[in-house]
């Protein structure tokens, strides 16, 4: 039994429409269950709409499904007398940077958690210490978040979340409003903390490059799940992603269009190494 | 049409301990009818000289001139220039505030101090080109979806009939599809209604699609301006400022270091494919001269 | 730029100002902005100077940071000087028309200003020495017995602390916003009263539907962080007095001692 599990999950957003009388309902997910093991990196993928982000909320309790269950670590999520502790296991990471910080200077925001939950003052030190190491922002601890970069403000914010000793983190589109330098900033900080930590990872996103090194990549459309796989899987299938009104990095997508035409390429080409060694040969250069 | 900017210098904090240059000794001319791609890292002063060109900021030293003539001169109407010069701010459709769409889109002309039927034409016509119908000018804007709502306001700048079209990262937040539609938008707008466009980005990839030249911004300068081409020649350099050329150049650069020697020039997916293919036919018909390839794809016959 | 402009302009060094309780120092305003309007005579005002400076050369803060305080002020302090200076009837020392300075005059205005400038710097100090959040904490604790009358001080406290943070980011978004508009030809700047009023609708609204969405995402932020209101919260730093803070009210006690004195003796 995975850590995060998602049993027939279907959520409708309602909205009254004063004018007409009657209900709008958006179906934002129309059945998805999913099982995510412990310690493992999983990548959600989806065009705006597909549901990934209604996903993301209903893993904390923000939103609660309108049919099925979420279970975090065996623990219903509709559950109330269990909120809190599903918040404390499955933290989350929100996508504008200024809208999750609290504090007026950056030790104090990462202390917010811990304080919520009623740690004693010496322990709070001691996590807040850890988790601003644990991101690399121990340098900025007495700064106000007003100075930082986007890229060190989701740091931030995951230290934040770190510091309430979660046993999964929930990433919502978190490098969507930062530049290159800041997106890779962040989720190189993410998988830092996967690899050291054993913290499950769960990144909603839509840019691909950030889940080449994720160990499953989940693809969903109009609020179901239509591929799930390793990131080598599913990248092969550059075509269907194109469907999905997904993008692929330049690599996989030059490679996919050579294998069409002809030449004897792998499949699920994802860095330029990749490529360029599987066309040395055919084309006659030399070993590296 | 054309914008001269001549010796621009920005300086925060002047003759305190606190100096700063946003900007410094910039030199650019700007054609009519030109696609640029202004790029640069956070902090490296683009969007800055974006603002420079509408009259928002005004610069601490140095010239500027539209059509030949000085922005700063007095009595220059820097009213006039903003309807010339359209500058989109990143995430513009934080700027929307009337009832309904229609009225939103209104605001620019109405600024301008046009008839009632002018306004609105142009507003009817600024929706159009954003491609958005009849449906949506009743609607509130703040129910549409993101890309919707920054096609409005994208649309409000358009309404003012602007010769200049300034966009500061008009895909920033966008999904893949989403950043499509609006670079699609940009390019019919420079091809069809002959604007000159200035795109501001960080994506070396989406600029390297679109724009015909590329101007890059560092710590306040330009360092470099040229095709997009010539500029991806300096990759390196461009990543010593904390830039990257397309992924594709990397990969022309990791084949040629092992002997295959693509042309160098190469920046897209397509012109990737085209020469490696090319280069495969030759290889293959020198190496094994009787066995023609199969699979003939989208490729023009072997000729062996 | 503007994310540069800290409320109150905390200035960071290491000084026993610095490291009071924030209560001490809240308190210590108190007593001084009561002292100065108790104040009615030269040596009480001495007294108040006194206090000043000792307060102004513990803060080892620079002198200019206090003066940037009354910058603000200058304009009020010009007006009430002349208002006292010419309209105080009295001995009079010279006209002009219907004008006239009176040594009466000269005195009210004489410490009518100092009350001021003093009022001023007295509360700069304080906020240079004590971040937002340590007055925020520091009102909170000291007010808490409030809570018995129903004043939910801990959420008030939090919504004071939030609002700190989020001004700088609200003044750029301004900024921006009104870029923006002015881009497509609004005018902020010229017509009456009214043309004025109607200008600033487009810079309003988008601002307000900002800050309605930044709190509701905020919202989401702090419940994801387990917020529930001030129950059972533990403090990262919380405040308890030091032998200093204990000394220091003392030394309240004693300057409020002296004022009194010295109003009574007169």
């Amino acid at each position: 039994m995975g850590i995060i599990r998602a049993v027939n999950l279907i959520f409708d957003y309602i909205r009254h429409d004063e004018e007409e009388d009657k209900d709008e309902i958006n179906h934002a997910l129309r059945g998805v269950s999913l099982d995510i093991k412990e310690g493992s990196f999983v990548a959600i993928l989806g065009h705006n709409g597909s549901g990934k982000s209604t996903f993301a909320k209903l893993m904390n309790g923000i939103l609660l499904p309108s049919e099925g269950t979420v279970y975090i670590s065996n623990m219903k999520t509709s559950d109330e007398e269990h909120l809190w502790d599903v918040r404390k296991t499955a933290g989350m990471v929100f996508q504008n940077p200024d809208n999750q910080i609290i504090g007026n200077i950056v030790e104090e925001d990462v202390g917010f958690g811990p304080e919520n939950m009623g740690v004693p003052t010496e322990e709070i030190w001691a996590r807040v210490d850890k988790s601003l190491e644990a991101v690399g922002m121990t340098a900025y601890r007495l700064q106000s978040p007003n100075k930082l970069s986007g890229g060190q403000k989701q740091r931030v914010a995951i230290a934040g979340v770190m510091a309430m000793k979660p046993k999964c983190i929930v990433l919502d589109e978190p490098t969507a409003m930062l530049d290159p330098n800041g997106r890779r900033e962040v989720i190189r900080t993410v998988h830092e903390l996967n690899r050291k930590e054993g913290i499950t990872v769960l990144l909603i996103t839509h840019y691909m490059e950030e889940v080449i090194d994720a160990d499953r990549v989940i693809v969903m459309d109009g609020g179901h799940v239509v591929m799930d796989g390793t990131p080598r899987d599913v990248f092969s299938r550059v075509k269907e992603l194109k469907k999905y009104s997904l993008d692929v990095p330049q690599v996989t997508e030059l490679a996919d269009e050579l294998k069409a035409a002809g030449m004897d390429i792998p499949d699920g080409i994802l860095t330029i190494d990749e490529l360029v060694d599987s066309l040395v040969p055919i084309l006659g250069g030399k070993e590296a | 049409m054309s914008i001269e900017i001549k010796h621009l210098n920005h300086i925060y904090g002047e003759n305190t301990i606190f100096e700063q240059y946003a900007l410094k000794d910039v030199n650019l001319t700007i054609h009519d009818g030109e696609f640029i791609g202004l790029i640069g890292h956070t902090g490296s002063g683009k969007s800055t000289l974006t603002q420079h060109l509408n009259g928002l900021l005004k610069a601490s030293s140095g010239d500027i001139l539209y059509n030949g003539e000085s922005i700063y001169r007095e009595g220059y109407s820097m009213k006039e220039l903003r309807s010339k010069v359209g500058l989109v701010f990143q995430y513009p459709e934080h700027q929307l505030f009337e009832v309904d769409v229609f009225s939103d889109v209104c605001f620019g002309p109405k600024n301008q101090g046009l008839s009632q039927q002018e306004i609105e034409n142009r507003a009817a016509e600024a929706l159009r080109l954003v491609g958005l119908d009849e449906s949506f000018y009743k609607q509130s804007p703040f129910e549409l979806s993101g890309g919707q709502k920054r096609r409005v306001a994208i649309a409000g700048v358009l309404a003012m009939k602007p010769e200049v079209l300034i966009l500061d990262e008009p895909t920033a937040g966008l999904d893949p599809k989403g950043r499509d539609d609006i670079l699609g938008l940009v390019k019919k707008l420079h091809d069809e209604q002959k604007m000159t466009i200035i795109l501001v980005s960080h994506s070396m990839e989406d600029v390297a699609k679109y724009v015909s030249r590329l101007v890059v911004m560092n710590h306040g300068e330009k360092v470099f301006d040229g095709t997009p081409k010539e500029v991806f020649r300096h990759y390196k350099e461009l990543e010593t400022i904390g830039l990257a050329a397309p992924q594709i150049t990397y990969v022309v650069h990791a084949l040629r270091e092992r002997g295959i020697l693509l042309d160098q020039d190469i920046t897209t997916v397509e012109e990737a494919r085209d020469a490696i293919l090319s280069l495969w036919k030759k290889h293959t018909c020198t190496a094994q001269p009787h066995e023609h390839q199969e699979n003939a794809g989208q490729m023009e016959e072997t000729k062996c | 730029m503007l994310r540069d402009i800290t409320l109150g302009q905390y200035y960071p060094v290491d000084s026993v100002l610095h490291r009071l309780d924030p209560r001490t120092k809240l308190f210590g305003t108190l007593v001084y902005i009561v002292s100065l309007f108790m104040a009615n005579s030269v040596w009480a005002y001495v007294a108040a100077s006194v206090f000043l400076v000792a307060a102004i050369r513990l803060s080892k803060v620079p002198i200019k940071f206090m003066v940037r305080g009354l910058k603000s002020i200058v304009v009020l302090l010009l007006i009430s000087v002349s208002f006292n200076l010419f309209l105080t009837p009295g001995t009079p020392i010279f006209k002009i028309g219907f004008l006239q300075m009176t040594w009466e005059g000269l005195e009210f205005a004489g410490f009518m200003a100092i009350r001021l400038v003093f009022l001023v710097m007295g509360s700069t100090i304080l906020t240079l020495t004590t971040t937002p959040n340590q007055l925020t904490d520091g009102l909170e604790k000291s007010l808490g017995f409030l809570n018995h009358v129903g004043v939910p001080v801990h959420e008030v406290s939090m919504m004071m602390s939030i609002a700190l943070r989020f001004i700088p980011i609200l003044i750029e978004e301004t900024d921006k916003i009104m870029k923006a508009q002015m881009a497509r030809g609004a005018d902020f700047e010229s017509g009456n009263l009214i043309q004025k009023a109607k200008a600033m609708v487009p810079l309003l609204v988008p601002l307000f539907i900002s800050a309605f969405r930044r709190a509701t995402d905020l919202a989401m932020a702090m419940e994801a962080r387990c917020y529930r209101g001030g129950e059972g919260r533990t403090k990262m730093k919380p405040l308890h007095y030091e032998k200093r803070d204990k000394i220091t009210y003392g030394m309240y006690l004693l300057y409020f001692a002296v004022i009194l004195a010295v109003r009574l003796a007169v």
